[in-house]
């Protein structure tokens, strides 16, 4: 049973995936990777993580794809015209692929990864999670945390026109879609 | 039949019946209330007070011709309508509805999936809601309905923050995120909403703008947007929306109560642990539920729509803040050790 959820999921995720890249709205394409993100985050579920799992969804499918569609919808993207065709890009793209493919079979072949502590009830419980994050990690947290505030900070500052002051007034009235 | 499985699909089945009723029970009661409110009858034709008004109205969207606008995204524009149906009747899965029940020797505790991490999954299920309006409005080729599409999706991102901030301020001093704990603790200890007024009142306001109602029904505002996302959805089609939005509310409803007004206990009273206890459970936790959706109907013709940047500077300026904000009361008090025992 469970096995064969594994393999529905596993190949809608992969399959998603695929429409992501080649679909040409971008509409259909950001929709597939909601499919994605939902598949992945029950493999996650299967897996015995159902906090990653839950905040996948939460997070990725739920707030950050959102804004993605947003975006589309507000410049109202419309579908890629195909004048260049398969061409270079795509050779390219294939040779990258097997590439990449065959260093990551040396880099596991050459390589004897430790390993891994095996997962218990108490490590991948929400208790283990937090006192992992807050205690052992705390550091990286944090410094994730500042680097994500400094990427905000970094993208107001780069998307204002030179020129255009800091805020709008109260009184100004912002622009509503 | 595993008994553990046919529990749980019983238990399914009687949160089903309970939420897929809400639609039809609401448009009656949202008709006369509304009619009650500007003082005048209301749909009084159909059956006595009108009652029989929900049913034709049924009969009449089952029987009304089907249309698909032929500019429109055929796909997208045919799936919307029933993914708006998904996360309507899954995020109650997780509100629990009545005591423990002992039943020939097992323990049956009333709720669909007594799982972890119970409240993230509600919100997760809640956040797929907005991807039925953003295809739906997409997918009609209509301006009026992309517009509105646009709006939902910036609402429900800004509000979808405050709303999670102040649930989660409610889960600090019970360090669970399981909604059977919420309830235990506040049987223990007091109705949630004393300490963390506040914080209530955030998740009050946001839920109106996580619902699409007014004052904050945007993505529809009949009189800039037509009917907003769905103005080109006719018939059944149109009723499914209709459908997910009340079974929405009602859900959000339900999450309410039990984070903040004790569930389904009443305080002072312990339910038996049999069958009719959680029938006694589930009577109480609808009442509740049914007077938020009271409350809702009541501010919808209450109070006139807020403007756009008006809803955006109230979201981001006013409501996150006040949540967070709220969030630092809670995690000071509970360290201070005043909202009861805290098990690190």
């Amino acid at each position: 049973m469970e096995t064969l959820i594994f393999f529905i999921f596993a190949a809608l995720a992969l399959g998603s995936a695929l429409v992501v890249v080649a679909h040409k709205s971008p509409v259909y394409a950001t929709l597939s990777l909601v499919l994605t993100l939902v598949s992945t985050a029950v493999l996650f579920l299967l897996l015995g993580a159902p906090f990653v799992g839950v905040l996948q969804v939460l997070v990725y499918a739920g707030a950050i794809v959102v804004l993605f569609l947003f975006v589309i919808m507000l410049l109202n993207l419309q579908k890629e015209g195909s004048a260049e065709g398969p061409g270079a890009q795509l050779w390219a793209a294939l040779l990258g692929a097997v590439l990449f493919l065959g260093m990551l079979g040396l880099a596991f072949r050459r390589v004897a990864l430790p390993a891994p502590p095996p997962l218990t009830a108490e490590s991948v419980s929400l208790k283990g999670l937090a006192s992992d994050l807050f205690g052992e990690y705390l550091l990286p947290f944090e410094i994730v945390g500042l680097l994500l505030l400094v990427a905000v900070i970094g993208a107001t500052v780069a998307a204002r026109r030179p020129g255009e002051p800091a805020s709008l007034s109260e009184n100004e009235e912002e622009i509503a879609p | 039949m595993n008994p553990e499985l046919a529990a749980t699909l019983v238990k399914y089945a009687v949160m089903f019946l309970v939420f897929i009723n809400v639609a039809p029970i609401m448009n009656w009661v949202e008709r006369r209330a509304c009619a009650f409110i500007q003082d005048r009858p209301g749909p009084n034709r159909v059956g006595p007070f009108g009652l029989f008004q929900p049913v034709a109205d049924a009969l009449k969207f089952m029987f009304k011709e089907d249309v698909t606008p032929s500019a429109a995204d055929r796909p997208l524009y045919l799936m919307a309508p029933a993914i708006a149906l998904v996360p309507a009747f899954t995020t109650f899965v997780v509100i629990p509805f009545g005591p423990d029940v002992q039943i020939g020797g097992r323990t049956i505790p009333l709720v669909v999936a007594n799982v972890d991490t119970g409240v993230l999954l509600f919100l997760a299920l809640a956040s797929l809601s907005v991807y039925s309006l953003v295809m739906a409005g997409y997918a009609s080729n209509n301006k009026f309905s992309l517009l509105g599409s646009i709006r939902a999706s910036a609402q429900l991102i800004s509000y979808e923050l405050a709303l999670t901030i102040s649930v989660l301020a409610v889960l600090i001093p019970v360090a669970s995120f399981r909604l059977s704990d919420v309830v235990a603790y506040q049987q223990q200890h007091v109705w949630s909403f004393i300490p963390q007024i506040l914080g209530f009142l955030v998740f009050l306001i946001a839920s109106f703008a996580e619902t699409n109602r007014l004052p904050f029904d945007l993505s529809e505002a009949e009189s800039e947007l037509i009917a907003g996302f769905h103005t080109e959805y006719g018939s059944m089609r149109f009723a499914l929306f209709f459908q997910a939005e009340y079974t929405n509310m009602a859900a959000l409803s339900a999450l309410g109560v039990t984070l903040y007004f004790g569930g389904w206990t009443l305080p002072g009273i312990d339910f038996p642990h049999n069958v009719w206890g959680g029938l006694l459970g589930l009577a109480t936790l609808l009442a509740k539920v049914a007077f938020c959706m009271l409350m809702y109907v009541w501010v919808r013709w209450t109070f006139p729509r807020f403007r756009y940047d008006q809803l955006m500077r109230l979201g981001w300026k006013v409501l996150l803040p006040l949540s967070i904000l709220n969030l630092i009361l809670v995690a000071a008090m509970t360290l201070a050790g005043w909202l009861g025992p805290w098990k690190p």
